[in-house]
């Protein structure tokens, strides 16, 4: 059954977030042959529609105005609200992101509409469309359906795979003017706390600390090898706890949750509450002292040994590696 | 004197709790039911904004009759009222319709006292959706602000509440409106050790109770099972972790072994 499906693109500090063309491709399963529309808004957002149809968006639906600038439940609400009346899309997919959570059960209410949420795959069963999500901090999954009305989705960044992009495809843009007003809540100030530096949530390569890492100086041989890497630095909380790092880079069932491609765990003896966080990494790599350590238990690959010897090893190698390719 | 109502739930503790193989459900006997730990947190920050401004602290739950005991768990962290909907109606209700019997019971509450605040917790750690709160305010029609970890202030007589959001990577400082409803993280407080007194109050505790018929104005098709239009179609765990390949050699030869597995492996995050 073809559907109309609208998702909601991101932008953060100047560029799309991989998880909107992760929500387009969930789009296109969940649509079966029918159009997917982005909505693309924000303040001054217009010249990011192309690369929306380039990564599989049939249509764009641009809604600017300057009090869209900063994220407001009340504002994006009246943005999304206006395309979702003109579009009548019958299915709409966020990003399980600040955002994608704040503003997906408010709208999903107002339209009486189910609402699954942190989806980490999509697929369709014998004309239903059926979402896989974690259950129970991660120890289960379920698949669920919608059984009526607009369905409602957010996509766990990282689990969905993008579509290839296609720069041959073409599409209309088109823009929709909405008056933003009566906001109830406005934001006075954002505070960046890891200004630099890829988001921990959306990174495909991500080395973390834990408490072997020893002080705060003891993350930047990681810093380092994330760098050459392209990806992100990240901790246990057991390194949060004892001062090393902040807490914004925290990883496991209290702190973020994250699937990136390779996660690369040095001097983290694996506790539960950290496997909560970052067990569906693709590849998982521990480095420790400690061969009894239980982060073996799911590394694929695992090294007992000294992280200030064996990191900076690592390092110097795949700098080689760069200066060659 | 404010008026803070926190929404907070009796959840299997899903930290022990184990999953039964043949149903893949959590089995309740391995796991002691307790106070869903965001919640408790919704509970400590109404508490603490209470003493901070003066005001009355009430506590929603919507769940079966043992969940009284998650209620008496409020009273002990500081909370000066109870109030649980408890009815067949309300079973397997989802996100939607526990919002919808949420708000409900609010509007009836609100009736007996105006209520400038709602708290509930970032998620539960059963069903972990984090939904329930932000469909609460839209159906009451206050704003939501989610992810709060701090609350800078709340000023009755101005009618506005000035709170730090989480971001994924800071915070942004945000004035909203009154009345208003926060979901919190948990490191917006630490919870407190009872005093006895509390304690005392908490163990002869019986708070009100309401059944769908005590709620005023109800659609009863969106209650419960009839008004969730998502369903559970399968639940599984995953496989067990078998544990991988351990590198063998000298420091050097470990590296080097990485390098060329993770070389081969380069097209899976190099896009
Ligand atoms: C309710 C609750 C929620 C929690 N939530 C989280 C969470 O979200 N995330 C989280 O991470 N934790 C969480 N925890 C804490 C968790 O239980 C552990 O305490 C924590 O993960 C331990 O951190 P760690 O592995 O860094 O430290 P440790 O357990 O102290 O491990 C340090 C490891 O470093 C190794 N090591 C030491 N020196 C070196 C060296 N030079 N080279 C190589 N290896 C070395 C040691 O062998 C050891 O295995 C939570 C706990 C509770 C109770
Ligand atoms: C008879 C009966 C049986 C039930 N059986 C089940 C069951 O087997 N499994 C199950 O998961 N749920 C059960 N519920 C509860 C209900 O279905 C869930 O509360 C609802 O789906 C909320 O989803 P969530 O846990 O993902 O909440 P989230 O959206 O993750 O919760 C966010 C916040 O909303 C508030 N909140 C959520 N639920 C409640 C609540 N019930 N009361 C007060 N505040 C709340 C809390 O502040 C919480 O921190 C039952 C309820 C009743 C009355």
């Amino acid at each position: 059954m073809a559907r109309k499906v609208l998702t909601l693109a991101e932008v953060r500090d100047g560029s799309l977030r991989n998880v909107s063309f992760e929500a387009i491709a969930a789009a296109k399963t969940i649509a079966e042959g029918g159009e997917v529309v982005a909505a693309l808004v924000g303040d001054q957002v217009q010249a990011h529609a192309n690369e929306l149809i380039f990564r599989g968006a049939d249509r764009v639906v641009v809604v600017e105005h300057p009090n869209l600038k900063f994220y407001t439940s009340d504002g994006y609400s009246q943005a999304l609200k206006a395309v979702i009346d003109k579009e009548q899309p019958e299915a709409i997919v966020f990003g399980h992101t600040a955002l994608g959570k704040d503003l997906s059960p408010k709208l999903a209410v107002k339209l009486d509409a189910g609402l699954v949420s942190d989806v980490v795959a999509v697929e369709e069963v014998g004309g239903n469309i059926v979402f896989t999500r974690p259950i129970y901090s991660g120890k289960a999954f379920e698949k669920k359906i919608v059984t009526d009305g607009i369905m409602f989705v957010t996509v766990r960044p990282n689990n969905i795979a993008s579509l290839e992009r296609d720069e041959s495809r073409s599409g209309s843009v088109e823009s929709l003017a909405v008056e933003i007003k009566d906001l109830r809540a406005i934001v006075k100030e954002v505070v960046r706390k890891t200004a630099e530096g890829v988001d921990l949530t959306e990174a495909k390569v991500i080395v973390a600390g834990g408490r072997g890492v020893k002080s705060a100086e003891g993350f930047k041989p990681l810093q380092e090898l994330a760098e050459v890497l392209g990806g992100a630095v990240g901790a246990s909380r057991g390194a949060c706890d004892a001062g090393y790092c902040d807490y914004s880079l925290q990883i496991g069932q209290t702190g973020k949750v994250v699937t990136p491609d390779l996660y690369i765990a040095c001097g983290i003896s694996g506790a539960i509450q950290h496997l909560a966080g970052m067990s569906n990494s693709k590849v998982i790599v521990a480095i420790n002292k400690d061969p009894e350590a239980n982060i073996f238990k799911v590394a694929d690959y695992g090294i007992v040994g000294d992280l200030f010897e064996v990191v900076p090893l690592l390092t110097e190698e795949f700098k080689k590696l760069k200066v060659h390719s | 004197m404010l008026h803070i109502v926190a929404c907070i739930k009796q959840v299997p503790d899903t930290k022990v709790a184990k999953i039964n193989p043949k149903t893949n459900t959590i089995d309740r006997a391995s796991a002691p039911a307790i106070l869903n730990p965001y919640d408790a947190h919704a509970v400590e920050e109404a508490v603490r904004l209470k003493k901070r401004y003066g005001g009355v602290v009430s506590v929603l739950t919507m769940g079966p009759p043992p969940a009284v005991k998650a209620i008496r768990k409020c009273i002990e962290l500081g909370a000066d009222e109870g109030y649980m909907i408890s009815d067949r109606a309300f079973a397997g209700a989802d996100t939607l319709a526990t919002s919808y019997a949420l708000a409900k019971a609010l509007e009836q509450i609100a009736k007996q006292r105006p209520i400038d605040l709602i708290i509930c917790g970032k998620m539960t750690i059963d069903g972990d959706t984090g939904q329930v709160g932000p469909g609460i305010a839209r159906r009451l029609d206050i704003p939501p602000l989610t992810g709060v970890n701090k609350v800078v202030e709340i000023n009755k007589e101005k009618g506005y509440a000035i709170v730090h959001r989480k971001l994924e990577d800071g915070y942004e400082v945000v004035k909203s409106t009154l009345p208003c409803l926060f979901t919190v993280e948990k490191e917006i407080n630490d919870i407190s050790f009872a005093p006895l007194p509390n304690m005392i109050k908490a163990a002869r505790y019986y708070p009100t109770i309401w059944t769908a018929n005590d709620l005023e104005n109800v659609d009863r098709k969106q209650l419960g099972l009839k008004g969730s239009p998502t369903i559970v179609s399968k639940i599984w765990t995953p496989p067990k972790p078998k544990g991988g390949e351990m590198l063998e050699g000298t420091t050097e030869e470990k590296v080097e072994q990485l390098l060329s597995i993770v070389l081969e492996k380069k097209e899976l995050f190099q896009s």
